[in-house]
């Protein structure tokens, strides 16, 4: 403790150890960025100097709005992850959102309008029960989410019998497929500015007491309870955004993937990775939403570069599951050191 | 060790020695009905009653002799890997990646055999040390490298589905006819050999979980790692070689699975769900998810209940799909009914203090006069 | 012992410290909490790797890296925090890791053969049974196993960390021949207790640490117990506290209870005044926290009635008693109070964001002016991760919480536990200041001292009960009187007093370092 009586309790860091010269300053802002950005910037660079149509405009959104739907799932699996629980339904949704949708509108417009609201409302409830049932009945939530993953797949195959009935609407697929005309870069396709909406929304709810909480309730939930949060809630609510997030990359993905039973396969796992690839903590408290979502975009590089290397589409699930080992193996051995 | 030895027989409490008088019959009356293990049988004997009033309102029967073998034969696949899945998850670990096993043990069972009996004994040593090979290699990432168990196995499954889909896109026939003849589809007296090849396996786990170090220390491990570590457990041997023994039990599955078939499949694994069935059939059988309880005969009783569902949903000609949702259904509501439990006993154990509390040992220090 | 540092997470815990011990000879080491004694017997045990220094068994430099190889070498330990395993049998937990085995085969009926014995030794009038599961035992016979599971490695260095902390005196006693048996047949014994009395009774040789640094080694029969102290807390024992309130401006009652009841507690009368200290005093497992918790809300009161201001209210969740204007700075900060890998910042908004939207939005927070009002420095700014941050300091951010949700009572369960003496005074001024500026303050303490210095009333439990009100001031026997129920504690002697006196200070402190 200090014995000086003035009460200065905040400087930044390094007081008293004299200024640091411009290029430690430097430097440390370059170390204060996450490694998953200097991973991303590195693969687009390496993308763009093999196929130099990836840094013209449309090159870059094409490859954004393809990055899009992950990148959406990762945000809503960073508020799972860092409440300290687990979604492995988000795929099963993609799937259920698709399929439903083919099947009621079957190619009408004018029913895509309501279907996107009966989509929302099955995400809801679908992110009500996984919460409810892992807060209040206390069921650990991979077995929860596993479990809504097998019914969500067998009513898929229920309703569908295996091959699912329909066709999206033109207007549908648009929202995933097409954009705004813009003149300098020709088109702005409408997932890249969800992409960017949800970015916005999700770091501003960040900031919020809700994500504040969020991240409270992952790092002690026991303190956090004491301390007058609502644990439940906000964990429910986290799971209710993971959904919420699975029904808008249903959407996107609807608009370029065909109507199939198997568009969301994995996607659950892939989003995870993209998460902790971006640094979020598994078991709660630590992480940033951003950070997550650049995850995915790092993600989605890493397979177009496997692409572009020739590597096979089968190989790709390879790295995924070599990735999050290390990533969570990185992770906890920092956590351990404290660096 | 303790230097002494001489037998103190006199010396044991009251309450070891009171337990000891009682009768067979009451004894066994007590294990039926008071522990976690009895009370499943009970929950199996209770299901298969009304399964078989509802089949038999059907106007079928569900208890015929080749039903009940046919439930036998069923059980086989399902149990052998659940039997492995309940020793991790004794030492509150998991494993996800048994599905992959058992389709990538079917196809090397294939590859090696290649149609020859001569093949048998390198085409089962090969399953057997793949099936080690992978438990060694989820076992090491879970306890060197610090990374939680789920995600290990979830990122091997990953893992070796690449390795199949990128090698194998269909059926892999070469499964030698000496082997479909042997444990695909023999018998001994009345019992299928494969039933015998699942009893074998429950006895040596049981045996295995009882009698033996590993077993002692196993459940220690999942009760509490520090606790085990700080008392001189090796945990992460511990840990590794559950994890090896699982996956040995994946590949057993995997190398039955192709007796059955006559071929390896990239897909028989997954197809028939045996990662989370395994993880139903342990927790049905009233082992604790969080680790340090449970018995392997109690993850039988929950495979024979999931048989004993799925027979009457055949024939009651439920949708396939629909047994999907039923099962997801059934995996929820029992975690969600044995964590309830525990909650219960947890309070119960360290009093009335701060029931909110973590972990056990710490916590009843503080509750003195409970 | 030579030289031995540890550092976790870039803190330094152990500043390299030299420690000697024969065979045949106790040695104690003493300290407040947080000195470092825990930590330098677990890298003892192999618990902990050293960051530097080396560890010297019978002339042989040793490395352990697992606790398995330090018991190889012949350490075995009596860990302060319990180290069995509740879903275990006792003969499970006394062998654990080294059944002992015939064949292939674990044999059972030696092991519990053998845990019949040395239980039988150790506590002859308690049996325990060996195929007991341990979480069935109380406190008192789980801390028997403990000692059997240590003693039954025979092993050449006996580690015992506050032993006594749960035991009977006449296990105490039991326990102290059985010590100086082991001492007579050569076996090496640090010994760590709070229990002055206890060391002076066994320790040929006492090893004072502070703040990670080895004060001195000291014989036993060349110190009396004050010096002992003195160096220990690096200063005279008469510790500063805050002048009491006035009593005349003591307020309304503030919150009142009325046969209040949980599962432990029982005929609860309460009556907590604005302004005023209330101290709690009481044994452990007396009911203490349990009183905290069932105000709070934490595990509310079953039965009874509780009013704030007069009005009747019902508390059944933490939630609920912080919209009544009700703070808890819990007993344990680490998993009670603070979310440890979050900000300052954070920290000191929980509370806050926790409350309805309607009265957050009336009380505006500046985390800067609250975490000035409790002096916390931190040389990180706010947005540092508060697990650096030292137990003093932690422990302002935990009463900065409260302070954020503006609160009519506040209490504090053990609040200087684990804080070192110079911050303790901090934290005693803001407890004060809490009370002058209004705010009803209940203050739970095992350290008598403390509730003696602090209250301006005190209440003191027993079996979950009231068992008397004190006014401010008392004599620590009128506390003991009424903690232990011994209607003739003025016949007893000298000798008794100070041993209650000592388990009274140190009760708290067997659970949790």
């Amino acid at each position: 403790m200090s014995t000086s009586a003035a009460p200065v309790p905040e400087g930044p860091s390094g007081v008293g150890e004299g200024a640091p010269s411009a290029l430690q300053r430097v430097f440390g802002a370059l170390r204060a960025i996450p490694v998953v950005w200097y991973l991303t910037i590195v693969l687009w660079v390496w993308i763009a100097a093999i196929n130099p149509l990836f840094a013209e405009p449309s090159g870059f959104l094409a490859y954004l709005k393809q990055a899009a739907p992950l990148a959406i799932l990762a945000a809503g699996a960073f508020f799972v992850l860092a409440s300290g629980e687990f979604d492995l339904s988000v795929g099963s949704l993609v799937t259920v959102c698709v399929v439903v949708a083919a099947a009621i509108s079957d190619g009408d417009p004018s029913k895509t309008w309501p279907v996107i609201a009966l989509l929302f409302v099955i995400g809801l409830i679908v992110g009500l029960i996984n919460g409810v049932v892992t807060t209040i009945f206390r069921v650990p939530s991979f077995i929860t989410t596993l479990a809504m993953l097998l019914i969500l797949d067998g009513a898929v195959w229920l309703y569908t019998s295996g091959s699912p009935k329909g066709a999206l609407a033109d207007n549908f697929r648009e929202i995933g497929r097409m954009g705004i005309e813009v003149p300098v870069i020709d088109q702005l396709p409408y997932s890249v500015i969800i992409l960017v909406a949800i970015g916005a929304f999700s770091a501003w709810l960040m900031r919020r007491h809700f994500g504040r909480q969020v991240l409270a309730v992952g790092d002690n939930d026991r303190a956090a309870a004491l301390s007058g949060i609502n644990v439940t809630r906000v964990r429910i609510t986290a799971f209710v955004l993971s959904a919420l997030s699975a029904v808008i990359a249903g959407i996107l993905l609807g608009g370029f993937a065909g109507v199939t039973a198997q568009v969301g396969q994995g996607l659950e796992f892939e989003a995870i990775t993209a998460a902790v690839l971006g640094g979020t903590v598994l078991g709660g408290g630590r992480g940033s939403v951003i950070n997550a979502m650049a995850g995915a975009l790092a993600l989605t590089a890493l397979f177009s570069w496997l692409n572009l290397q020739g590597v096979s589409g089968a190989f790709e699930d390879a790295v995924e599951g070599v990735i999050i080992i290390a990533a969570v193996a990185v992770a906890s051995y920092r956590l351990r050191e404290g660096s | 060790m303790t230097t002494s030895t001489p037998p103190v027989a006199q010396h044991p409490g009251p309450a070891a020695q009171g337990g000891s008088q009682r009768s067979a019959a009451s004894r066994f009356w007590r294990a039926l009905t008071k522990t976690t293990t009895g009370q499943v049988y009970l929950a199996l004997i209770a299901i298969l009653v009304i399964c078989w009033a509802v089949v038999a309102i059907k106007g079928s029967n569900l208890l015929t002799i080749d039903s009940i073998t046919d439930m036998l034969i069923r059980s086989v696949a399902l149990g052998i890997v659940a039997a492995g899945q309940t020793l991790v998850i004794i030492g509150m670990s998991l494993d996800l990646s048994v599905a992959w096993v058992i389709s990538l043990t079917s196809i090397v069972a294939a590859v090696v055999m290649d149609g020859s009996n001569g093949n048998i004994v390198p085409g089962i040593l090969a399953v057997l040390a793949v099936g080690a090979a992978i438990g060694l290699a989820n076992g090491l990432i879970i306890t060197k490298l610090r990374v939680n168990p789920f995600i290990a196995t979830l990122g091997v499954a990953l893992i070796i589905q690449s390795i199949i889909e990128s090698n194998w896109d269909g059926v892999v026939e070469g499964v030698a006819k000496g082997l479909e003849n042997s444990l695909g589809y023999s018998e001994i007296g009345p019992l299928p050999i494969a039933v015998l090849l699942l009893a074998a396996v429950y006895l040596a786990v049981w045996f295995l979980l009882r009698y033996t170090r590993f077993g002692h220390q196993l459940y220690a491990v999942g009760g509490s790692e520090e606790v085990s570590k700080l008392s001189g457990v090796r945990t992460h041997r511990v840990l590794i070689t559950a994890h090896v023994i699982c996956a040995v039990c994946a590949a057993i599955t995997g190398l039955y699975l192709a007796s059955r078939l006559g071929a390896g499949s990239p897909l028989v694994g997954t197809d028939g769900g045996y990662d989370l069935e395994s993880i139903a059939a342990v927790v049905l059988g009233g082992t604790y998810l969080l680790g340090g309880r449970g018995s392997v005969l109690g993850t039988l009783a929950g495979v024979f209940i999931l048989a004993i569902l799925d027979s009457t949903f055949n024939a009651l000609e439920v949708n396939a799909f629909a047994k999907d949702v039923a099962r997801g259904v059934i995996i929820i509501v029992a975690v969600a009914a044995y964590s309830f439990r525990a909650k219960g006993r947890r309070v119960r154990k360290i009093g009335a203090g701060p029931a909110a509390t973590g972990n056990a040992p710490q916590t009843q220090t503080q509750g003195a006069n409970a | 012992m030579r030289g031995i540092k540890k550092d976790f997470l870039g803190v330094h815990v152990l500043h390299g410290i030299d420690l000697e011990c024969a065979a045949g000879e106790v040695h104690a080491i003493v300290g407040e909490n947080g000195a470092g004694k825990s930590t330098l017997m677990k890298i003892l045990a192999g618990v902990y790797t050293p960051s530097a220094g080396e560890i010297i068994i019978d002339g042989t430099p040793q490395k352990f890296n697992h606790p398995l190889e330090a018991q190889q070498a012949g350490v075995s330990i009596i860990y302060q925090e319990f180290n069995l395993l509740p879903d275990r049998t006792v003969a499970e937990n006394v062998f654990l890791g080294r059944e002992p085995k015939k064949g292939f085969i674990v044999d059972r009926a030696k092991m519990e053969r053998d845990t019949a014995k040395l239980l039988h030794e150790f506590a002859p009038d308690d049996p325990i049974a060996p195929d007991e599961l341990v979480g069935r035992l109380s406190v008192a016979q789980q801390q028997t196993v403990e000692i059997a599971k240590a003693l039954s490695l025979d092993s050449k260095i006996l580690v015992m960390d506050e032993p006594t902390a749960s035991l009977a005196a006449h296990e105490v006693e039991r326990l102290f021949d059985r010590v100086k048996r082991l001492r007579e047949r050569g076996m090496a014994i640090l010994y760590i207790s709070h229990r002055l009395k206890e060391i002076f009774e066994l320790a040929q040789r006492i090893t004072v640490l502070k703040d990670g640094n080895k004060v001195k080694t000291v014989n036993a029969d060349e110190v009396t117990s004050a010096e002992l102290v003195k160096l220990m807390v690096g200063r005279e024992l008469d510790q500063y506290f805050p002048p009491r309130g006035d009593p005349s401006k003591r307020g309304d009652v503030k919150l009142r209870v009325r046969g209040g009841a949980t599962e432990v507690l029982s005929n609860i009368d309460l009556d907590i005044h604005a302004g005023e200290i209330l101290g709690v005093a009481g044994l452990q497992g007396s009911g203490r926290t349990e009183l905290a918790r069932a105000i709070f809300g934490a595990d509310p009161f079953l039965e009874g009635t509780v009013e704030i201001d007069g009005k009747p209210v019902k508390i059944n969740s933490p939630k609920q008693a912080i919209a009544h204007g009700i703070g808890f700075v819990s007993e344990d900060r680490k998993t009670e109070g603070l979310t440890l890998a979050q900000s300052i910042r954070d920290n000191v908004a929980l509370a806050w964001r926790g409350l309805a939207r309607g009265r957050r939005s009336q009380l505006s927070i500046n985390v800067k002016d609250l975490c000035q009002a409790v002096e916390l420095r931190s040389r990180g700014g706010l947005g540092q991760e508060v697990r650096y941050l030292s137990g003093g300091n932690q422990q302002k951010v935990v009463i900065a919480k409260w302070l954020a949700t503006e609160p009519q009572l506040v209490i504090f369960d053990e609040p200087t536990r684990g804080i070192d003496v110079g911050a303790k005074a901090g934290i005693h001024d803001l407890i004060r200041g809490l009370a002058n500026e209004g705010v009803a303050v209940l203050m739970i303490s095992s350290e008598l001292p403390e509730v003696i210095g602090m209250s301006d009333r005190i209440i003191v439990m027993r079996n979950g009960q009231i068992a008397g009100e004190l006014p401010a001031g008392p004599t620590e026997a009128e506390i003991m009187f009424l903690a232990t129920g011994e209607e003739d504690i003025e016949a007893k002697t000298e000798a008794d007093l100070a041993k209650i006196q000592e388990e009274l200070s140190s009760a708290g402190e067997g659970g949790k370092s």
